[in-house]
């Protein structure tokens, strides 16, 4: 069962999270290993794998990037851990600049920094993270909503769209990453997204 | 389904509830006398083991083999515990995996001394019932991680309970809670007891409790609080008396026991004072609650950077909590109240007596298993990322931490030699890129792979983590659909066969009975008592008359002379006798104690005034 059928939905990307909500909470009162104490070893099991089924489907689900990515995979065929679907990719209009953040970079490594080197590193960083946001918006937005409208024939050209904008938001997010240890603000505040 | 208790192993005191089929209400069990908290102390004497307050009075005369908050070395190595053990009056020596405490010519491990304190706990409840008792919920620190988990489960089955859920304690809290008092809505859970921190973010909605996030510290709690009043009072007593205490244990433990009851006083006054007489002088202090505060306001800001980490992983605002609520002893410190109210913006909730909620919550649990409770359910997560060691060190993590759970991730692994059998696994925990940087869990070997070209075998590896937080590994080969048997070695764990024998063992030696421990009990007492007396001798015998002093040698060579006998009625009479005669000599002893602090003060009055 995949995690569509799981909560019996179509394979879209319009998910009425709220519903998804109600409906994780009437499946876990069945399924959820409390309930089941009693009864014989073998359904015991059962009943553990098919919490622990639902438990992972509605993580993916309720998450709308995380859902993109799902079905990507799903699509493509793929049973793999989650999260690694795409490569990286730098966002293509952006590549003069990525040299310029690199070597930043690789220089607040080298001899650590001042606070003009400091400023102009949070000021890209800040500037990433709003093209890391119009990035997940598009996917959210247009590119989950063109899926659910496409037709038979559309499907892989939708499909290589998303997966194109998901490398680059897997970009983005490494290089913020790198950005957020070299100002030293990792720790609190920004959560890492190398771990997720 | 059979009766299952709630267990909340604390820190510095455990206690055993269970909800009443006729109210539906959560109750604690108190014990014979009435008492509700049992001490989570174990005292290894020659007579045999003490537990609970009786262990608790033998802290200060015997420390070496006196046992408290072993909660903090449960699943911990010597490596992770070996900077506070100079704090600790017991021996720990030095060895890998779990840490061993030496009590005289014994050793023995932190699950074992759990379990003592658990069997205490299931007697209380089976003479409360009139029947036995042999399943529990017991509760642990959100933030443990597998092998404090596991290391609190085998101490359930060395103490002779199935273990049915090990559920978290701030969650254990919000049921507790929520049987009543609690709306829907997102509630944060701050749980800081004696040696451990949560903050668990739950969502309550139609009788589901669903932590979205939980962090915490599962080396923190009102056992710090005290040790830096004690550091503070060492270097005081050294600068005042030009005594420096720190090596001797029984000094140690009287300052550390001084420090908590002046940090419980201050929760509640503004000043209090200490009185503590040593050898050759009696020390005096006044401390203030703007001093404490000094002293651990630390302590308490280290405990808000966890709460917004996990509100951050929640992805929720501070404004989207709806109510806060304050679990634990530690909570009861105005500061810290300040401090979490600063941080929500709300006023939290402490109705629940902070010492007995988790307990509480832990029978709701136990009644929900045993099929009592149909409308609640429990949906907790996994506190920690769990991975497995990939090439170069490098974690490769399958469970993201704050994953509800039972939860399982399934991975692919082949050899790398021709015609190897035999394929290693490290499966660690923590939020760090590299393994060494996080918590070695076990090392597995899948063995029994037929020989085939190196790339070619496929072994499906399944890591599951039940509702308990406790991990599970499964692995097949799938070209031959054969199981891979594992063989797993805890890296800070007990394996299978030394807990049998400790379970075994607990059997053999469980059969001392109730008067022989009753009677331990009386003479410890008594013991305790004769040496406050020869000590108020001592230092105070030029205060009171020559018939008086007679009157107090007569009553304290009966209690000596009754003590060698096995009457304990008549240890107790005579102990409650001498108590009575040195009644006038301690109050006079403290009169002049005080006298003593007031001429002192004065004198430092007097220069200041002059200088």
């Amino acid at each position: 069962m995949d995690h569509f059928e799981v909560f019996g939905l179509p394979r879209r990307l319009a998910v009425d999270t709220a519903e998804l909500q109600r409906k994780f909470y009437e499946l876990s009162r069945r399924y959820h290993p409390d309930f089941h104490q009693a009864a014989p070893p073998e359904e015991q099991v059962r009943a553990l794998e098919a919490s622990a089924g639902l438990n992972a489907a509605y993580r993916t689900l309720r998450d709308p990037i995380a859902r993109i990515e799902y079905l990507v995979r799903l699509e493509e065929g793929r049973d793999t851990k989650e999260g690694a679907t795409v490569k990286p990719k730098a966002p293509p209009e952006l590549l003069e600049e990525m040299f310029e953040i690199q070597e930043a970079l690789a220089e607040a490594k080298a001899g650590g920094l001042d606070e003009a080197g400091r400023a102009a590193l949070v000021v890209q960083r800040d500037r990433l993270m709003a093209r890391l946001g119009d990035e997940e918006t598009r996917l959210v937005g247009p590119l989950s909503q063109g899926w659910d409208a496409s037709q038979p024939a559309e499907r892989q050209r939708v499909l290589a769209a998303m997966k194109e904008a998901l490398a680059i938001r897997a970009y983005l997010r490494t290089v913020i990453d790198d950005l957020n240890d070299a100002l030293g603000e990792s720790q609190e505040g920004y959560v890492t997204y190398r771990r997720h | 389904m059979s009766r299952i208790v709630g267990i909340d192993l604390g820190t510095t005191n455990s206690l055993v509830a269970y909800v009443d089929e006729k109210t539906g209400l959560s109750r604690v069990i108190p014990d014979g006398e009435g008492r509700v908290l049992l001490p989570s102390v174990v005292s290894f004497t020659d007579e045999g083991v003490v537990v609970g307050d009786a262990a608790k009075r033998l802290l200060v005369r015997r420390p070496a083999a006196t046992v408290y908050s072993v909660k903090r070395l449960m699943g911990r190595g010597y490596e992770d515990v070996k900077e506070e053990l100079c704090y600790l009056p017991f021996k720990v020596a030095p060895c890998d995996g779990i840490v061993r405490i030496q009590v005289g010519d014994r050793e023995v491990t932190p699950p074992e001394v759990s379990a003592i304190v658990l069997k205490s706990l299931k007697e209380r409840a089976e003479a409360h019932f009139g029947e036995p008792v042999e399943k529990a919920v017991i509760t642990v620190p959100a933030y443990f991680n597998d092998s404090q988990r596991q290391a609190t489960k085998d101490a359930g089955r060395i103490a002779g309970l199935d273990v049915v859920r090990i559920v978290n304690e701030p969650t254990a809290a919000s049921l507790a809670y929520g049987l009543h008092r609690l709306k829907a809505g997102v509630i944060a859970v701050y749980d800081l007891g004696g040696g451990t921190f949560d903050i668990s973010i739950l969502r309550v909605k139609d009788g589901v409790f669903e932590v979205l996030a939980t962090n915490g510290n599962t080396h923190l709690g009102g056992d710090d609080f005290d040790r830096a009043i004690l550091v503070w009072l060492l270097d005081d007593i050294l600068s005042k008396h030009g005594v420096y205490l720190g090596r001797d244990s029984e000094a140690m433990q009287e300052l550390r026991l001084a420090a908590e009851a002046a940090k419980v006083r201050l929760s509640t006054e503004e000043r209090t004072t200490l009185t503590i007489p040593f050898e050759g002088f009696t020390y005096h202090r006044e401390i203030t609650r703007a001093e404490l505060e000094g002293l651990i306001g630390k302590l308490v800001d280290s405990t808000l950077g966890p709460c917004r980490m996990a509100l951050a992983d929640t992805g929720l605002a501070l404004s989207d909590i709806d109510e806060v609520v304050l679990v634990g002893g530690s909570t009861r410190v105005p500061l810290l109240r300040r401090r979490v109210q600063e941080l929500f913006g709300k006023t939290p909730h402490s109705q629940l007596n902070p010492d007995e909620v988790v307990a509480l919550g832990a029978a709701v649990q136990a009644h929900i298993l045993a099929g009592g409770i149909t409308s609640m359910l429990l949906l907790d997560v996994t506190p920690l990322s769990l991975g497995i060691e990939t090439l170069g060190g490098i974690v490769s993590v399958l469970i993201p931490r704050n994953t509800t759970i039972p939860t399982s991730a399934r991975e692919m692994f082949t050899t790398s030699v021709d015609g190897q059998t035999v394929v290693d696994l490290h499966v660690v925990q923590g939020e760090r890129e590299l393994a060494k940087d996080c918590r070695s869990l076990a090392r597995f070997e899948l063995r029994a792979i037929d020989p085939m070209p190196a790339g070619m075998p496929k072994i499906e590896v399944t890591l599951l983590i039940d509702a308990n937080g406790i991990l599970q590994v499964q692995a097949k080969e799938l070209r031959t659909g054969k199981a891979a048997s594992i063989e797993v070695k805890p890296t800070y764990g007990l394996t299978e066969a030394e807990v049998e024998r400790m379970v075994e063992e607990s059997f053999a030696y469980a059969e001392a009975d109730v008067e022989a421990r009753l009677l331990i009990e009386t003479r410890n007492e008594a013991d305790t008592v004769i040496t406050h007396v020869e000590r108020a001798l001592r230092q105070g015998a030029d205060l009171v008359g020559e018939e008086e002093r007679g009157r107090i040698r007569t009553a304290l060579e009966a209690l000596r002379a009754a003590r060698q006998t096995d009457d304990r009625d008549r240890i107790r009479e005579l102990t409650t006798e001498l108590n009575r005669a040195t009644e006038h000599l301690a109050d006079v002893m403290m009169d002049a104690a005080l006298r003593g602090a007031l001429a002192s003060k004065r004198a430092s009055e007097i220069m200041e005034s002059t200088s």
